[in-house]
């Protein structure tokens, strides 16, 4: 059921971006293009200062994709037994390759250096020439279970992830997965943006899912409404479905968890940016559901989160945040923390993160995390 | 295979005799122009408000509906919206307004454009547009070539209004040339005027209209004001006695009223944009009211 319900999904996805590839071809009818009709207006004048004439060897960096990397360093002071942190650390580099394939697709590649090694964070192609109001992607990439793990460490609002990340997601780089993605447009009446998103993955998934069978595939559901509900406040809701195999099962017995999850965000910032005042809500809920052999396990995690805006470079934040741990649900996190943050451009953030957790074993800690990102090159903008 | 036949008759006859071209635009000012010459046959929606920062817009999702839908897309180009605008494309499942297809439009083209680099740049200049300075619409010269080019577009892809856009596109530039005529004569006795602008966004009003820019406000290109920069130019306009501080409607005004203060130079809020102020309310009111504010803010200066 599981692989046909996936080679469902592929075949859907292939048809869809051949039927877009054949609309792009020639067609055999006589309906023939417009014969081509000499404008009546004039010729826009050319550049005052015409680029040299580029010898071969550079005009073939034109197709050359952009490159940036993003630094991120990260200071502990402190003591914590449980998340025990190097003092000092470059925790990732991230290098983004990223281009226009070809007229139906571009492709965006994020690499994660971190001092233990590589890792291809993301790796996809973005099918954006589809019919029918689609959006397809293959490859690896964060999951859109939530908002939070679909988002990179640099543009988290913390230097760290929250619990229920940590705890349900399979750890602090959350749900990553390999395979395809389909998302749908879903215009609702008022200007409402709404967009569906079915995703199937490979079973495997550090800290979350491991699949004994090549066919048990792990999946997930996002539907996401965006709403302005004025020129400066806009609310983005979304509920996520996830499943896929966990590491009790075996190849006769395959133990599934479930994950469901709910997101808000409510964002006030004026266009006019005089007061460079701007404040953003955040909220998110993760459960879930562990079949295993013995006794099932039900977790719930949960944090509430605020961004507050005090100058064109300055914000200050604060997070409350609990979780039960998706192995043992009857252990329970909690944590706060507060932050405060300076851009001394676009392009280097500076963060300090006083934060407190109190662990199910009984140990507090309390810790002050500093965060320093650079970035060099064209690092392309991220979806809202 | 009649009933189908029929079936295709009745949607094909149900239809509008001409449907809209639906136009989004980056930048007010473009829409503005696009209303001008489409007329009734486009209706048009500007991304960034005339009054909105427009290096800084959210790319937010509500953005992707009206994307989605649109026959044609105006940017200023020039990277001007790098920060927002090519994941809204990507995601709006729309290929006709794509880089490079038929129903994208880069306004840049064919424009004068001034600052292109001449040496390598690199982000210690600050927020440096490496294919030169992005706000050329700011020159009335500048909006003509758009205008060109929007009706050219337009007449494009939608030919059985190539009349219409042709007329309109012949009294925009009547208009043009009329009001160019007015403006130069009221700024004529302020050639040469040296000025300080907040952000280097007047390249191509200053030339156009022949005023001097001393300095910036601002050390570099979007890095805000430092205490040793803003001693310079306090020195600078008392230096050269520079009238005028132009800032715009989405800058903080507490430093240049700061250096006014201790200078004797008038803030003078200019608008870059169509809508930036609600008098503002198409293309050539943009230049009625920045040049009117100018004047009047020159009345008893030197």
């Amino acid at each position: 059921m599981k692989v046909r319900s996936s080679l469902v999904l592929g075949a859907v996805w292939l048809l869809a971006a051949a039927v877009t590839i054949a609309q792009e071809q020639p067609s055999p009818t006589p309906q023939t293009a417009p014969p081509p009709v000499p404008t009546p207006f004039p010729e826009p004048a050319p550049p005052l200062a015409p680029a040299p004439p580029t010898s071969p060897s550079q005009t073939s960096n034109y197709f050359n994709p952009s490159v940036s990397v993003i630094g991120n360093f990260l200071g502990v002071a402190g003591h914590n037994p449980i998340e025990n942190l190097k003092a000092a650390s470059l925790r990732e580099s991230e290098v983004a390759l990223q281009a226009i394939v070809d007229p139906y697709a571009r492709a965006d590649f994020f690499l994660a250096f971190s001092e233990e090694g590589v890792e291809v964070e993301e790796g996809f192609a973005t099918f954006t020439s589809l019919p029918w109001k689609l959006l397809a992607k293959g490859g690896r990439m964060r999951v859109s279970f939530g908002k939070i793990n679909t988002l990179h460490l640099h543009v988290l609002p913390w230097p760290d992830s929250p619990l229920p990340i940590v705890n349900l997601l399979g750890g602090e780089e959350g749900w990553k997965g390999t395979g395809l993605s389909v998302a749908r447009l879903i215009p609702l009446p008022g200007d409402t943006f709404s967009e569906l998103t079915l995703q199937a993955f490979d079973g495997n998934s550090e800290g979350l899912f491991e699949a004994p069978n090549r066919g048990d595939l792990s999946y997930n559901a996002h539907y996401r409404i965006f709403k302005d509900l004025s020129e400066s406040v806009n609310l983005d809701f979304g509920g996520s479905l996830g499943y896929g195999p966990n590491d009790t099962s075996t190849k006769q017995d395959v133990q599934w968890t479930d994950l469901e999850g709910a997101d808000l965000t409510l964002r006030w910032k004026p266009l006019q940016t005089g007061t460079y005042r701007s404040a953003i809500l955040r909220a998110e809920f993760i459960r879930s559901h562990r079949r295993e052999p013995v006794e099932s396990q039900t977790a719930y995690g949960w944090f509430v989160s605020g961004e507050y805006q005090l100058a064109k470079r300055w914000w200050v934040g604060a997070r409350v945040e609990a979780s039960d741990r998706a192995v043992n649900a009857v252990l329970r996190d909690t944590g706060q923390a507060v932050t405060l943050t300076f851009w001394p451009s676009e392009f280097s953030q500076l963060r300090t993160e006083l934060r407190r957790r109190r662990y199910a074993e009984g140990v507090a800690a309390t810790e002050a995390l500093f965060q320093l990102q650079f970035a060099i090159g064209a690092h392309g903008a991220h979806p809202f | 295979m009649k009933k189908l036949f029929l079936v295709f008759l009745l949607f094909a006859l149900a239809r509008p005799a001409h449907a809209k071209v639906h136009v989004v635009t980056s930048l007010q000012d473009f829409a503005s122009i696009a209303e001008t010459i489409g007329g009734d046959r486009v209706d048009t929606f500007a991304l960034a408000k005339g009054y909105q920062d427009p290096h800084f817009v959210d790319a937010k999702p509500s953005f992707i509906l009206k994307l989605s839908n649109a026959d044609l897309l105006i940017v200023a180009g020039l990277e001007l919206e790098i920060g927002y605008l090519p994941p809204l494309i990507d995601q709006s499942r729309n290929d006709k307004i794509h880089p490079g297809s038929v129903g994208y439009l880069d306004a840049s083209i064919g424009c004068d454009i001034l600052q292109r680099p001449t040496t390598q740049v690199t982000r210690a200049m600050g927020d440096v547009h490496p294919y030169g300075n992005p706000h050329y619409w700011t020159d009335p010269a500048n909006g003509r070539v758009i205008a060109r080019a929007i009706a050219a577009k337009l007449s494009q892809l939608d030919s059985p209004g190539k009349e219409t856009y042709e007329r309109n596109l012949a009294s925009f530039e009547a208009r043009l040339t009329e009001k160019e005529n007015e403006w130069t004569a009221k700024m004529a006795p302020y050639s040469g005027t040296k000025i300080v602008t907040f952000h280097d966004s007047w390249p191509n009003f200053a030339k156009h209209f022949k005023l001097a820019i001393a300095g910036h406000v601002e050390p570099k290109p979007g890095i805000p004001p430092t205490p040793s920069h803003t001693l310079e130019i306090i020195n600078l306009i008392k230096a050269e006695k520079i009238p005028l501080i132009i800032v715009e409607p989405y800058f903080d005004r507490k430093t240049p009223q700061a250096i006014a203060a201790q200078t004797g130079a008038t803030v003078l809020p200019f608008y870059p944009s169509v809508g930036g102020t609600p008098q503002i309310k198409d293309y050539f009111a943009l230049f009625d009211y920045d040049i009117d504010a100018f004047v009047n803010a020159m009345k008893g200066k030197k």
